[in-house]
């Protein structure tokens, strides 16, 4: 048999087939390789990161009022709460929610909620930032889109969503500043 | 075989079925596995498969860019500046993208040039190079377009001078400018439908690419010797023989194409291209993309407008007619003397027009570009035909395989089954 011309039929592994093998890898890593920075390229910019945190000047929001803030795009609302609606909130028993979260857990200032302005049910923005907007059975915000009731701590009460709006990070940077992301 | 399903080789039974129902598997093994090939290739051949490559690559980092580019005349430039710096990898994708189109240049150049000294556009092949122009000239329309995008100075620039060479057009020339503009000058319009046609024309090539594939797999491929396969012991099967060898062109082609990418990125760029576009100034010297050169050289080298463009476009819708310029049957240079001088004298006209064309348009760039653009059409007008009735070809060999393996009849049938026990 010439040398390399075909099986070297002794030890069972044909040469060609050991060929085949290698250029098969070597084929799969180049095309993982040549992948990743394509990939990588839809994954967001550094330009789109470096605006993902926000600075909110929460000192003219009184009591009862709240304002909604842009953070990643997203809305994010920031409500200053009555004593009564703190109350509220902290009053029911985590036995009659759907996702048991209780309000001290979700608020850092007793008074101060801030919570991801989007409906975990299919991601509509609720009403009940302005005081003319109906705030549905629980005094929190109603989701027009397929009747979901938050409470004034933000958790789901009634309807088809599934989870309590998100909390976002945030930190209170002073006592009239708040920075989310 | 149940009536209406294709009868198909494969035995796995998945492949089967799908095959049986559309025959792909079938066709794709009878036309890149066992598809007769001329056993004689040398790596000339090679570059109408790494011009495949290519055109996918240009699509892929197209396609990607695009996701981050803003057809705008105001965000634009600094979209383009946005994917160099903020966007993931995106220096890397632009700088295949814009490499890229030099290396498809480059290559597709090569492969013409294969293709004229072959003659590998004689009957019965027309047609297949004939699609070929259609290809080489959309490319430059998309390549032209591509350029126009960045909008620096060079891109504004380039597209107002290029625009208005269809000004020189006697009575439709200003109309038609206007609406290559959508409006009075190179703006924001423009810029729109550039962007849309460079995103389209790439897919218009890929369909006339697949037309020239069409083509060559009816006429099989020429080779060095210009002479037709006459049986199996002239041809190899495509896979592996011919697998191999474009697999590893394609290797040095990735090492030179990385060598741009990587080390010269802006090698083959123009610097007044990174200056934000504006049309108040026009940068001192102004020239187009080098893969323009040559056609730029054979405008500037005509002293009339219209005479300049009409020239211009010649040089290339030339290649066109020249399967019934060149009337001589033997269709390799090799076995053509005076041809062969002829042709060569060619090739470095077309490098002295690619060379003036970058210089300025004075003495003595001019009168050579005048010398260089008179033999380039004279070679296709006048030497070529004239050829064609007085050259005196060498002998041509009796077989490709023949000329392959010296000496020796024609090889017994089969024989090609078993080349490595004769190589």
């Amino acid at each position: 048999m010439a040398e390399g011309a075909g099986a070297s039929a002794s030890d069972g592994t044909p040469r060609r087939d050991f060929l085949t093998l290698v250029t098969t890898a070597f084929v799969g890593v180049g095309v993982g390789a040549i992948a990743w920075p394509f990939i990588a390229s839809m994954q967001p910019a550094r330009d789109v990161l470096a605006l993902s945190s926000t600075d909110v000047d929460i000192a003219p929001v009184a009591e009862g009022m709240a304002v909604t803030v842009m953070w990643r795009g997203k809305p994010v609302f920031v409500r200053n709460r009555t004593p009564a609606e703190v109350q509220e909130a902290r009053t029911v028993p985590l036995s009659q929610l759907p996702d048991p979260a209780t309000d001290q857990s979700r608020v850092q200032k007793d008074q101060w909620l801030i919570v991801v302005g989007i409906c975990t049910h299919l991601g509509c923005v609720p009403l009940g930032q302005k005081p003319t907007d109906p705030r549905g059975e629980y005094g929190g915000w109603f989701c027009p889109c397929h009747g979901s009731h938050y409470d004034t701590s933000g958790r789901i009460r009634k309807g088809p969503a599934p989870r309590n709006l998100d909390v976002p990070q945030y930190a209170f940077t002073s006592d009239t500043k708040i920075k989310i992301g | 075989m149940a009536i209406g399903l294709h009868d198909s080789d494969f035995k796995n039974p998945v492949i089967r079925w799908v095959d049986q129902r559309m025959p792909i598997f079938t066709m794709m093994q009878k036309e890149y596995g066992t598809f007769p090939t001329p056993r004689n290739f040398n790596y000339f051949w090679n570059f109408g498969a790494l011009a495949m490559v290519n055109l996918m690559i240009m699509i892929a980092t197209g396609i990607f860019l695009a996701m981050h580019y803003t057809p705008h005349t105001s965000y634009a430039f600094d979209s383009v500046e946005r994917i160099m710096r903020d966007v993931n990898f995106g220096w890397l994708i632009r700088y295949v993208h814009m490499n890229g189109a030099s290396m498809f240049f480059i290559v597709v150049f090569i492969h013409i040039w294969r293709g004229m000294y072959y003659g590998s556009y004689k009957a019965p092949r027309e047609l297949l190079w004939m699609l070929g122009v259609v290809i080489f000239l959309l490319m430059m329309a998309t390549a032209f377009m591509g350029y126009v995008l960045p909008w620096g100075q060079m891109s504004f620039w380039g597209a107002t001078v290029i625009t208005n060479l269809f000004s020189a057009f006697p009575f439709v020339g200003d109309w038609i400018v206007t609406l290559l503009w959508g409006g009075f000058s190179v703006d924001n319009p423009t810029l729109n439908r550039f962007f849309s046609l460079h995103y389209l024309l790439p897919f218009v090539i890929v369909g006339v690419v697949f037309l020239h594939v069409v083509a060559l797999h009816i006429t099989g491929s020429n080779n060095p010797l210009g002479v037709e396969p006459k049986g199996p012991q002239d041809t190899l099967p495509f896979h592996p023989y011919y697998t191999a060898k474009d697999s590893f062109g394609l290797v040095i082609y990735f090492i030179v194409f990385a060598g741009f990418v990587f080390f010269a990125p802006n090698f083959l760029g123009h610097p007044d291209n990174y200056i934000p576009a504006d049309p108040l100034v026009t940068p001192a010297h102004i020239v187009p993309e080098w893969y323009f050169l040559p056609f730029y050289a054979i405008l500037r080298a005509v002293p009339d407008k219209l005479g300049g463009v009409l020239l211009m476009f010649g040089s290339i819708l030339v290649l066109f007619v020249l399967p019934w310029l060149d009337g001589s049957p033997v269709r390799s240079m090799r076995f053509r003397p005076v041809a062969r001088i002829a042709f060569l004298l060619w090739t470095v006209c077309f490098f002295v027009l690619m060379y003036c064309g970058g210089m300025p348009a004075e003495e003595p760039y001019v009168t050579v570009s005048r010398i260089a653009t008179a033999y380039y059409f004279g070679y296709f007008l006048v030497i070529l035909p004239l050829l064609a009735r007085l050259e005196k070809p060498l002998p041509l060999p009796e077989s490709i395989a023949r000329a392959v393996l010296g000496g020796g009849g024609p090889m017994p049938a089969g024989a090609a089954a078993k080349p490595m026990d004769k190589a």
